[in-house]
C-alpha cells in the first residue's frame, strides 16, 4: 500500500472545553499507481485529509502510513497541488518549477532541463520566462502540476486543482491529467466536490459525509480509459452518488435553515451540472 | 508654481517687511542685493550647501539602515512569536506615537550632544514604522506558499530567505517609503536643535544670522531631496514591485 490511512481522527479544540470534530475513523488506503478521489461538499474535512497526508497537519489519533513510514512533516515524495494561488508570484515560471529541485541541490543546468522536459509536458514550455500574473487560471494550474512532477513524488495529493477553471479549460486538463497519469504511473490523491469530475478520472471515489467527516462509500469507477463523461457507467455512477448525496445535503441544509427546511428531493438528480454548488 | 513666486516676489517688494525677513526669491530689490537663488547657486558652489547635504545624507543613511535592520529583526520576532507579539508588539504601537524628537534630550544626556545623539533619534524615529510594517508583511504571507513551499522540502532559513521576506516584499517597501520620510523629519529636527554640520546646522546658522534667503534656499534643497528619493527610489520600486507582482498601480 502506497498510502495506509487506520482510524485517523482530526478535532480542533476551539476555546476551553470545546471542540470541532473534524474527521472520524478515516479508514482507505491507495494503491501503488491508483488514482483515487475524495469527494464531498464543502467543510466535509477532504482538504484536511490531504493536509494530514502531506504533513502539513498532524491527526489528533490514528495511523497514517505513506510507503509504510508513518508520516511525520512534509516531504517531498507527497507533493501537493493546490487549488490556486499555489505559484509563487515573485518568480518565473521556470523559478518555480525548478524551486523544489534547487532544494534537492540538483546543479541549475540539470535542474532548468528537468523544468523544461515538466514544463512540455503541460504544453508549457514556450512560458518558462513569464511570471504567474501573466498567465490564465488553466496554464497557472498546468504550471502547479508541472512543479509538482518534475519532484518526482511518490504520491500527487490534489486538490480541488481545477475548481476555479471555466468548464472548457477544466475538461481539457481532464484528459491532460489522464495522459500524464498514464505516462507517469503516478499515484494521485485528488480532492473535488464536482462529481463527474471525480468519475470521469478516478479508479475509485470515496464518498464523504459531513460533520463529522466521514467516508461514507466507496465507488469503484470500471469504465474503459481515455474515459468518456457520458459513458454509461459513468452516468450510472453519477445517479448513484447523488442519491447518496441528496441525503447528506438535506442533513447540511437542515443544520443550516432549520428543520422546517426540507430538501425537495430528486430535484438535482436530473440537472446537467453535477456541481454540488458550493462555488455559487 | 509660478503664481506663487511671483506673489512672492510682489511682497517682498512691497516692503511691507525687512528683505531680511522676506527676500525675494528671483529679482533682487536693491541692485546686488540678496535673492535666495544667488545665495542657493552660490552655496552650492562655494560647497557650503553641497558639503551640508552631504553630511546629513550620511548621518540619515546611517540611521535609516540601522532602523531598516531593527524594523526588519523585530517585526519577524513579532510575527513569528505569540510571545514578543503581546510584549514588544503592543508596545511598539504606544513607541510609534511618540514624535522622534522627543527622544532627544534623553539621546543628549545618554550620548552628548553629537553625531551618536542624532543617529539614535533618526534610527528611533524609522524603527517603530519600519516594524509594524514589517511585521504585518510577515503576519500576512499567505499559508498556501508556506505550505507549497515546505511540500517541495523548503525549511528554516532557506523558507525564510525563499518565501517567507519575498512574499512580505509589498509591505516591507510601503514600510520603508514611510520610515524614510519619519528619518528625514527626525533629522532635521535633531540638527536644528543641536549639531555641527548638515542642512539643519544651516538652517540654524541662517536663523542665527538673520539671513532667511539661506533659510529659505536649504528648504529648497531638503524639498528637492526628498521629493527626488520618493519618487527615483520608492515609487519607482513600488512600481517594479506591482509591475512583477501584476498587482494594480
Amino acid at each position: 500500500m502506497k498510502v495506509d490511512l487506520n482510524k485517523v481522527n482530526k478535532s480542533y479544540t476551539k476555546g476551553k472545553n470545546d471542540s470541532l470534530h473534524v474527521l472520524e475513523d478515516i479508514d482507505f488506503s491507495i494503491k501503488e499507481g491508483e488514482f483515487v478521489s475524495l469527494l464531498g461538499p464543502s467543510g466535509c474535512g477532504k482538504s484536511t485529509i490531504l493536509k494530514l497526508i502531506a504533513g502539513l497537519s498532524h491527526p489528533t489519533s490514528g495511523d497514517l502510513k505513506v510507503n509504510g513510514t508513518p508520516v511525520e512533516g512534509p516531504g517531498t515524495d507527497r507533493v501537493v497541488v493546490f487549488q490556486e494561488g499555489g505559484l509563487f508570484p515573485w518568480m518565473t515560471v521556470l523559478e518555480n518549477v525548478t524551486y523544489g529541485l534547487k532544494i534537492k541541490k540538483m546543479k541549475r543546468v540539470e535542474a532548468e532541463e528537468k523544468a523544461m522536459e515538466g514544463l512540455r509536458m503541460v504544453h508549457l514550455a514556450n512560458f518558462t520566462n513569464a511570471y504567474p500574473h501573466e498567465l490564465s487560471g488553466g496554464m497557472k494550474q498546468r504550471v502547479a502540476i508541472a512543479r509538482a512532477l518534475v519532484m518526482d513524488p511518490d504520491v500527487l495529493l490534489m486538490d480541488e486543482p481545477f475548481a476555479a477553471l471555466d468548464e472548457q479549460t477544466r475538461l481539457i486538463l481532464h484528459q491532460e491529467l489522464q495522459d500524464i497519469w498514464q505516462k507517469t504511473g503516478k499515484t494521485i490523491l485528488f480532492i473535488t466536490h464536482n462529481i463527474r469530475e471525480a468519475l470521469t478520472l478516478s479508479d475509485r471515489v470515496l464518498l464523504m459525509s459531513t460533520r463529522p467527516g466521514t467516508i461514507k462509500q466507496t465507488f469503484n469507477v470500471q469504465a474503459s480509459r481515455p474515459r468518456n463523461p457520458s459513458d454509461s457507467i459513468i452516468v450510472d455512477l453519477e445517479k448513484r452518488v447523488m442519491a447518496e448525496l441528496e441525503e447528506e445535503m438535506n442533513k447540511v441544509l437542515k443544520e443550516e435553515f432549520g428543520d422546517d427546511y426540507r430538501y425537495k428531493t430528486d430535484s438535482v438528480r436530473d440537472r446537467d451540472n453535477s456541481d454540488m454548488g458550493s462555488h455559487i | 508654481m509660478t503664481v506663487i513666486i511671483a506673489i512672492w516676489e510682489v511682497i517682498s517688494k512691497l516692503q511691507l517687511f525687512p528683505t531680511f525677513m522676506f527676500p525675494p526669491l528671483i529679482i533682487p530689490n536693491d541692485p546686488g542685493g540678496v535673492t535666495v537663488m544667488k545665495t542657493l547657486v552660490d552655496g552650492i558652489i562655494s560647497g557650503q550647501i553641497l558639503e551640508a547635504t552631504g553630511i546629513t545624507l550620511g548621518r540619515l543613511l546611517i540611521g535609516f539602515f540601522i532602523a531598516v535592520v531593527l524594523g526588519l529583526t523585530f517585526g519577524f520576532l513579532i510575527a513569528r512569536y505569540k510571545w514578543v507579539d503581546d510584549t514588544l508588539g503592543f508596545f511598539v504601537t504606544a513607541l510609534q506615537s511618540i514624535p522622534s524628537i522627543v527622544w532627544f534630550p534623553l539621546a543628549i544626556v545618554w550620548f552628548g550632544l553629537g553625531n551618536v545623539a542624532i543617529l539614535f533619534i533618526v534610527a528611533i524615529g524609522a524603527t517603530w514604522t519600519m516594524t509594524v510594517n514589517s511585521s504585518a508583511g510577515f503576519k500576512n504571507v499567505p499559508s498556501i506558499y508556506i505550505d507549497a513551499a515546505r511540500t517541495l522540502g523548503a525549511s528554516g532559513p532557506h523558507l525564510l530567505r525563499t518565501v517567507i521576506i519575498p512574499a512580505s516584499v509589498p509591505h516591507i517597501i510601503s514600510g520603508l517609503r514611510v520610515a524614510w520620510a519619519f528619518a528625514w523629519r527626525a533629522i532635521m529636527a535633531g540638527e536644528l536643535l543641536g549639531a555641527s554640520g548638515g542642512l539643519g546646522y544651516l538652517l540654524d546658522l541662517g536663523r542665527s544670522i538673520q539671513a532667511m534667503d539661506l533659510v529659505l534656499s536649504i528648504m529648497i534643497v531638503i524639498g528637492i531631496i526628498g521629493t527626488i528619493i520618493d519618487s527615483q527610489v520608492f515609487l519607482r520600486m513600488e512600481r517594479s514591485v506591482a509591475r512583477r507582482w501584476g498587482l494594480r498601480t
